[in-house]
């Protein structure tokens, strides 16, 4: 393999998921250091863990940090903590850092720990807006892109689906079919926060502007929610109560520049766009054996460009490729079975790592992919940092 | 509405930004390979260069890509539709995001040739804009 894939993956797994209640309510009120404890100690307990079998801690970038989360959960004895900094890549990302930490012997369990109260908190919208660090290039575009009025994150991909609109002739109608999608599989998963609330192409054409091309209904809801999985070696595996989950594959990419978005030569060249065929490569699979994918939908264009970049289709055929339900549940390749980002919950895209462990081990009730034995994870932050994951049963 | 955020006019967005408020938009370009680039860099991208200098642009371009703040995520900017963050394609091949002068968001186009002009928006930061030429 070329560089940057290290052959650490057949032997890596994870073996524990958690999940907290996922919402919108006035009345819960969560803080964020809560939900990455409860998340955690409910991956440890499905894991048939206990909390002093944790030795390897990677939270989300500037959510939690490892000794914050060890303490509140009294893991005294940690060998290796990192945090990820690619945004909503980081947890796909982390997977990666996790298997070689557990196949070189650097620690034996590791926990992710993600989530946050982006409802009753402090709103995605006001992060970057008023903070120049949150970002890599955080500096970039105070002096370049805030001064007008660029400001958040569906400004700057607004700027990229207008582009692809442009060159591909990619219409709002399929941006629509990926937010349709996403809301029905939210009607089959009852921690949803979107479960109940049915939504039409008409309900999605008829939503409001937010960043033109992008309308409410493109964008990723804002809510509580916290979601941990915890990594163990293969053998370990063995002794452990639940069905494991392979880590076939793991691996991250930039996209070149990664501090700045809008001087690239190739405007739609992210970090996947390098790191899907490694992973893919690695793995020795191709797109198509996929039985799934949980593709990090911050916006609905993103969906359709990573749906391209990963190579489930060509660059510039995303849009007829997400059309006719190709993408839902009974379709080709069916994605966010749970509802996504943009229907379950902003759980910074360990829900769908979470997610895809749950179809892997046939766990996923109404919603189940039938005889799902292989899936893939990506995750999207930042300026168009990416990661993706191949899992196989 | 909160203060109109501005750029922090220190190191090389310091120098960018000084040669817009004399009327002049430049743009560093690489002394040993020629490359154009911006944002402003410490070295060159393209040969790893540290030499350049800050030339000229012809301050001709075209519309690159366009979106429009409908809804505001900044307290200084209104939510009217009024803001349209441009992604200007310079003849020099570089790319910088600005805002169209007397252009409403329903007129904008990718492909359309603009020019570059000022705005003073404080007596020490003025901003490059652009408006519509033939
Ligand atoms: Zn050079």
């Amino acid at each position: 393999m070329a560089g940057g894939c290290a052959q650490v993956t057949a032997s890596a797994c994870i073996v524990g998921i958690g999940e907290t209640r996922y919402a919108r309510d006035k009345a819960w009120s969560p803080t964020t250091l809560a939900l990455n404890l409860e998340a955690s100690v409910r991956a440890i307990d499905d894991a048939g863990l206990r909390v002093h079998d944790i030795d390897g801690l990677m939270p989300f970038p500037g959510l939690s940090c490892a000794e914050e989360v060890a303490a509140n959960l009294g893991i005294s004895e940690l060998a290796f903590t990192s945090t990820v900094h690619m945004g909503g890549a980081s947890p796909v990302a982390s997977l990666l850092h996790a298997s070689l930490a557990v196949t070189s012997g650097a620690a034996k369990h590791v926990l992710l720990p993600s989530g946050w109260a982006g409802y009753s908190g402090a709103r995605a919208r006001q992060t970057v807006a008023t903070d120049a660090q949150s970002v890599p290039g955080g500096a970039i575009a105070r002096d370049y892109y805030i001064p007008y009025g660029l400001t958040a994150p569906p400004q700057w991909y607004a700027l990229l689906a207008r582009r692809h609109m442009a060159e591909y002739g990619t219409r709002p109608e399929q941006l629509g079919a990926v937010a349709v999608a996403m809301r029905r599989h939210a009607q089959a998963n009852p921690n949803a926060v979107m479960r109940g609330r049915g939504m039409k192409l008409e309900d999605y054409l008829a939503s409001p502007m937010i960043a033109d091309p992008y309308r409410l209904l493109d964008c990723c809801l804002e809510t509580d929610g916290g979601a941990a999985v915890v990594v163990t070696t293969e053998e370990r595996a063995r002794d452990l109560p639940r069905h494991p989950v392979r880590i076939l594959a793991a691996a991250a990419g930039q996209p070149y520049p990664a501090d700045e978005i809008v001087g690239r030569k190739d405007l739609f060249r992210i970090g996947l766009t390098s790191a899907a065929p490694r992973a893919f490569g690695q793995a020795g699979v191709r797109p198509a054996d996929a039985d799934f994918a949980q593709i990090y939908d911050c916006f609905t264009f993103e969906v359709l460009q990573q749906i391209e970049e990963a190579g489930f289709c060509k660059r510039g055929e995303g849009g007829s490729f997400v059309e006719g339900g190709r993408i839902e549940l009974g379709g080709d390749l069916p994605v966010n079975t749970h509802g996504g980002l943009l229907s379950e919950a902003h759980v910074v895209g360990m829900n769908h790592v979470v997610e895809a462990v749950r179809q892997l081990r046939r766990e996923a009730g109404e919603r189940q992919v039938a005889n799902a034995e292989l899936g893939v994870v990506t995750g999207f932050g930042d300026f168009g940092d990416g990661s993706i994951v191949i899992l196989a049963r | 509405m909160s203060a109109r955020p501005l750029p922090q006019l220190t190191g090389l967005a310091g120098e960018f930004y000084g040669f817009c408020k004399v009327r002049e938009l430049r743009f560093q370009r690489c002394v040993d390979c020629s490359a154009w680039r911006h944002v402003p860099r410490e070295r060159c991208g393209e040969c790893g260069s540290a030499d350049f200098r800050w030339e000229r642009s012809s301050g001709r371009g075209r519309v690159y890509t366009w979106t429009v703040a409908n809804r505001s995520m900044h307290p200084a900017f209104p939510s009217d539709a009024s803001v349209a963050p441009v992604v200007v394609e310079m003849e020099e091949g570089v790319r910088l995001v600005s805002a169209l002068e007397n252009c409403p968001p329903g007129e904008l186009a990718i492909g359309m040739p603009v020019e570059v002009v000022y705005e003073d928006v404080t007596e020490t930061v003025t901003l490059p804009k652009f408006r519509r030429r033939a």
